[in-house]
């Protein structure tokens, strides 16, 4: 009825939070990373902001696929109260219901899913670094 | 059926994405989190209509699925709207920049 409300206030929270962080960070180090295990060659790692932006833009584009979805369904209609739902009080409390469970699990799975890639890129990351230390002490 | 369209429209986007990185100038990064976005939101639908369905979820009557899979394929069709209209605006090849301003020549 409206599950994607949760995740669109998600959303709202993050894109805050990604400008505030980027406005914070500092420059990156430079450092120097193996892509392909063979040599070695001066790289950046990509800011916390930027990945961020990645759980930005599933739960942006999430909410806006999913509100078309609601619109085709007439759930979600161009004048007051926008939401068919919402001017039946027993169609409300149903719909509160349903943001509570589906909405909320929806804006959760994202997130965790979200936390797993960032989680991958960090090991990522890390096994790139540790190939470049051990290249680089194999060729001294 | 609206979860499986998304699901392969994410499917291709990434494969286009990945076959074109480190390149971006398509833009296909946002396609692919719109999408994967929507996958996730839909699948956990499809959780909490399995709970209440069962089994019966797998079997849904021809016209239902027919109607999904419109839906579906004009969710692809908003979701690459969005896109594209993203695309022009950030104009990464400055080809909009382009057709408006003339070079003067030097």
């Amino acid at each position: 009825m409206a599950c994607f409300l949760v995740a669109a206030t998600e959303a709202v929270i993050t894109t805050v939070a990604t400008k505030i962080i980027e406005k914070k960070e500092k420059e990156q180090q430079e450092l120097k990373v193996s892509f392909n295990g063979v040599k070695t060659e001066a790289a950046q790692k990509i800011p916390f902001s930027r990945k961020l932006k990645w759980l930005n833009r599933m739960l942006w584009g999430g909410s806006a696929l999913l509100m078309f979805e609601h619109i085709w369904h007439g759930e979600i209609v161009p004048f007051f109260p926008f939401l068919t739902a919402a001017s039946d009080p027993a169609d409300a409390a149903q719909m509160i219901h349903e943001m509570t469970t589906v909405g909320v699990s929806m804006a959760a799975l994202v997130t965790v899913v979200w936390l797993g890639i960032v989680g991958v890129t960090t090991l990522i990351e890390k096994r790139a670094e540790k190939e470049a230390k051990r290249l680089a002490s194999s060729e001294s | 059926m609206t979860l499986l369209t998304s699901v392969f429209a994410a499917i291709i986007c990434t494969i286009i994405w990945y076959k074109n990185a480190p390149k971006n100038e398509m833009k296909l990064g946002i396609l692919c989190w719109m999408f994967w976005g929507a996958s996730l939101m839909w699948l956990v639908d499809a959780i909490f209509e399995y709970a209440e369905l069962g089994a019966e979820y797998f079997s849904p009557a021809p016209a239902d699925m027919l109607n999904d899979l419109f839906l579906g394929l004009s969710v692809v069709a908003f979701g690459l709207i969005i896109w594209l209209v993203i695309l022009l605006i950030k104009d990464p090849k400055g080809i909009i920049k382009a057709a408006l301003f003339k070079k003067k020549n030097a």
